[in-house]
């Protein structure tokens, strides 16, 4: 008895000094992680395209990406990252008790995260949207013909709230069956428990390879929800939310002014007063940063551009099979628009 | 030494708060009386609480959980004690395959990870089930189980049933009575009392007749199952008769099964605690075998046995919240996960998680030192 009291405070304890140390010493959190010397990015627990580890542990994705950059833009160097693999339901509190640095973790921007939570978007990588995917043999065309269903999902999402809102704004029943990780999910959809598997679609182009047959599957064509991906950090520290944000701006950015991973370094000394602002060749926006000047010229070469990242990992040459659409740049008919640097 | 520790105490809460104000956090617990937008799996929580998504509380999710988390453990302690006991006897059995079976199991169940064994039910459960637009009858009509769940029949008490509720009150105390007379004439007469039989006419008559007597005012529901019509709403009718879903199932079999070998292993320590010298005596006396085990040796163990059983009971309601991973909507999962997600008060909601478990584990310690004074030895 004495010990499972004595337990309870212990952990009651550790709870309460974790979010008491989290900057406690007024550090920034640049200064905490130039001082142990790398990033500790927060990602899924494996969602292939997005973040997810090969058998050997590494990591690879369009959010691990992004960690990559940050690592390159403060350390010109992007392999200086650790990454923790957490649940939808444990990320914002390994956020927010200091545990990571970023999350970059399909992470819906709403206005509750934003607010209620002390988080802050930094941007949008993905654009996605909620989608379902049905057993073919079930017939259905439209989610509209779902009422009664069982539908699986993961806890802790906004997936939860939207399928809960859709429902009851058209009148159907349903039965919702949350587990914590993305993999039970899947089984228990291949298993029968449930007619529908409801997720970000994105999420459901890499869930779907991992059913034992994929292509007796069909995705239905309601997008109900709006799910703008992006990396987060806590709020309270400017600077570091500037070095995230920006470090995306930047793969974007670079995408636009035609900078690849092979061609930065010869077109540092390009015409384009654009293309030198960015790659440090003019100006000082990587000192204002509080890095060096030559903080995007890693990103690129190092990870490459935003449109580089995304062929590697979800474009139509991957499983995942995502095409551009919405997530094309502004330019290119799509919606993808980074402020300029400047 | 005092004074450090309230300075300790006061430096932590100030430091907390001044960290949440930095990342703009609140701290309170208002958040309590929002509404909750997200669905929960139909259980007896969400039954008891009416819940529905959108009007009720991020209180009633709170309750949600504890009565769910409350109802696996309850059952779980309840199965694992009867099984437990009985591998641990088996264990000491003269019967070599009876012997074998306990030890092997026993063996087997206390190494494989209490989560693997969770989803090995769970999937196995779910794998050897009949699809939703299927069922395999256990009654005709009244239950049945496919994947989505096991339906009962379910208890609609009408007006009046109250008095039948209120004649099972009577009728426990006067069975008390009886349990306490025929201690003390035994005791001073050494003639024995049919308490259990007594007992359980008392139990079962008393109620029954006040039931009769009122009009017979209960109903019950039955499962409704669709054959025809669209191919979603075929099936078991949501919202008829009583759904027992495969995550609780799997929860309990799996918590059950696992505590179950920890405790054969007190009970087979505590009876082996017992001097042999006592099971002789107690067989030149001419008791039976089953009579030696139930009057001599299994009250002396008890003393040995029940202080580490309180401490499985206290795992067993803790490890419920594993759960999470099968989706059973207990406290941690949907409290301190669901909902902590969508409004962020990390410190209050888990304060409340541990003041439950905190709660579950004094009553459940109370309530077996209370136990163990009854059973305990009196030397004379
Ligand atoms: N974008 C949504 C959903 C994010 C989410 O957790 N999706 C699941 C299903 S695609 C996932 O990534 N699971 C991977 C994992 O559990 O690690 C949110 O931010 O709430």
């Amino acid at each position: 008895m004495i010990k499972i009291t004595s337990a309870i405070a212990g952990v009651a304890t550790a709870i309460l000094a974790t979010s008491a140390f989290a900057g406690a010493h007024g550090d920034t959190t640049l200064g905490q992680v130039q001082a142990k010397g790398f990033v500790q990015c927060g990602v899924s627990q494996g969602l292939p395209g997005f973040s997810n580890a090969d058998d050997a542990g590494n990591w690879a994705g369009i959010d691990v990406d992004l960690c990559r950059a940050v690592a390159a833009a403060v350390f010109g160097d992007a392999s200086k990252v650790k990454f923790t693999p957490l649940s939808a339901k444990q990320r914002f509190t390994a956020l927010s008790s200091g545990e990571i640095d970023i999350l970059s973790r399909n992470t819906t921007w709403t206005m509750t995260r934003d607010t209620q939570l002390g988080l802050n978007f930094a941007g949008v990588n993905y654009y996605d949207g909620q989608g379902m995917m049905v057993p073919a043999g079930l017939g259905a065309k439209s989610a509209l013909e779902l009422d009664g269903a069982n539908i699986c999902t993961n806890t802790g999402t906004t997936t939860e709230l939207n399928i809960t809102d859709y429902f009851r704004a058209n009148n159907m029943s349903f039965n919702l069956v949350a587990y914590e990780k993305a993999d039970e999910v899947v089984a228990a959809y291949d298993a029968g428990r449930c007619d529908v598997y409801t997720t970000d679609r994105s999420g459901l182009a890499a869930q779907r390879t991992k059913l034992t047959s994929p292509d007796a599957h069909v995705v239905l064509p309601e997008i109900i929800s709006k799910e703008p991906l992006g990396p987060v950090v806590r709020q309270g520290d400017d600077n570091w939310f500037n070095i995230v944000r920006w470090s995306l701006n930047a793969m974007i950015n670079a995408e636009e002014l035609g900078i690849t991973a092979a061609n930065a370094a010869s077109m540092a000394n390009d015409n384009n007063p654009s293309v030198k602002r960015l790659l440090g060749t003019e100006g000082n926006f990587g000192e204002e940063l509080g890095l060096s000047n030559d903080w995007a010229m890693n990103i690129v070469t190092q990870v490459g551009n935003y449109g580089e990242s995304y062929e590697r990992h979800v474009g139509l040459n991957t499983p995942i099979k995502l095409a551009r659409g919405v997530n094309n740049l502004w330019s290119q008919g799509g919606i993808l628009y980074a402020a300029p640097i400047r | 030494m005092l004074g450090s520790i309230v300075f300790g105490l006061w430096w932590i809460v100030e430091n907390t708060v001044t960290n949440l104000a930095t990342q703009n956090k609140s701290v309170g617990f208002g958040f309590l009386s929002q509404s909750a937008g997200f669905q929960i799996s139909t259980t007896l929580g969400t039954w008891l609480f009416d819940y529905e998504a959108g009007s009720s509380t991020y209180l009633d999710v709170y309750y949600i959980g504890i009565v769910n988390t409350f109802v696996v453990a309850f059952f779980g302690i309840f199965a694992a004690t009867a099984l437990g006991f009985t591998l641990g006897i088996m264990r000491l059995s003269q019967n070599f395959v009876l012997r074998a079976f306990s030890t092997a199991y026993i063996e087997i169940t206390r190494n494989v990870p209490l989560l693997l064994q969770l989803f090995f039910w769970y999937f196995a459960v779910l794998r050897s089930l009949p699809n939703r637009r299927g069922k395999i009858e256990i009654f005709e009509g009244a239950a049945g189980i496919n994947i989505t769940g096991l339906y009962l029949p379910a208890p609609i008490p009408a007006e009046g049933f109250s008095a039948t509720m209120i004649a099972l009150a009577i009728a426990i105390a006067i069975t008390m009575g009886i349990n306490r007379f025929a201690r003390i004439r035994q005791h001073e007469t050494g003639k024995p009392f049919p308490v259990f039989w007594v007992g359980t006419g008392v139990l079962v008559l008393i109620p029954l007749a006040v039931f009769l007597v009122t009009g017979s005012p209960l109903s019950w529901e039955f499962p409704e199952f669709r054959e025809t019509g669209p191919i979603l709403r075929r099936g078991y009718q949501d919202g008829m008769g009583m759904l027992i879903i495969p995550e609780m199932m799997s929860v309990w079999l799996a918590l059950t099964l696992y505590t179950a070998a920890f405790i054969a292993e007190i009970v087979r320590a505590g009876i082996l605690a017992v001097n042999k010298g006592q099971t002789e005596a107690a067989l030149s006396l001419g008791l039976k075998q089953g009579k030696v085990l139930q009057l001599v040796i299994i009250p002396q163990a008890m003393r040995i046995i029940i202080p580490p059983l309180t401490s499985q009971y206290l795992n067993l309601t803790k490890n419920s919240s594993l759960a999470v991973a099968i989706a059973y909507p207990e406290l941690v999962s949907v409290f301190a996960g669901t909902a902590l997600n969508q409004v962020g008060k990390e410190i209050e909601m888990i304060f409340m998680m541990m003041s439950v478990y905190l709660t579950f584990s004094i009553v459940t310690a109370l309530f077996m030192n209370w136990f163990n004074s009854k059973v305990k030895l009196v030397e004379r």
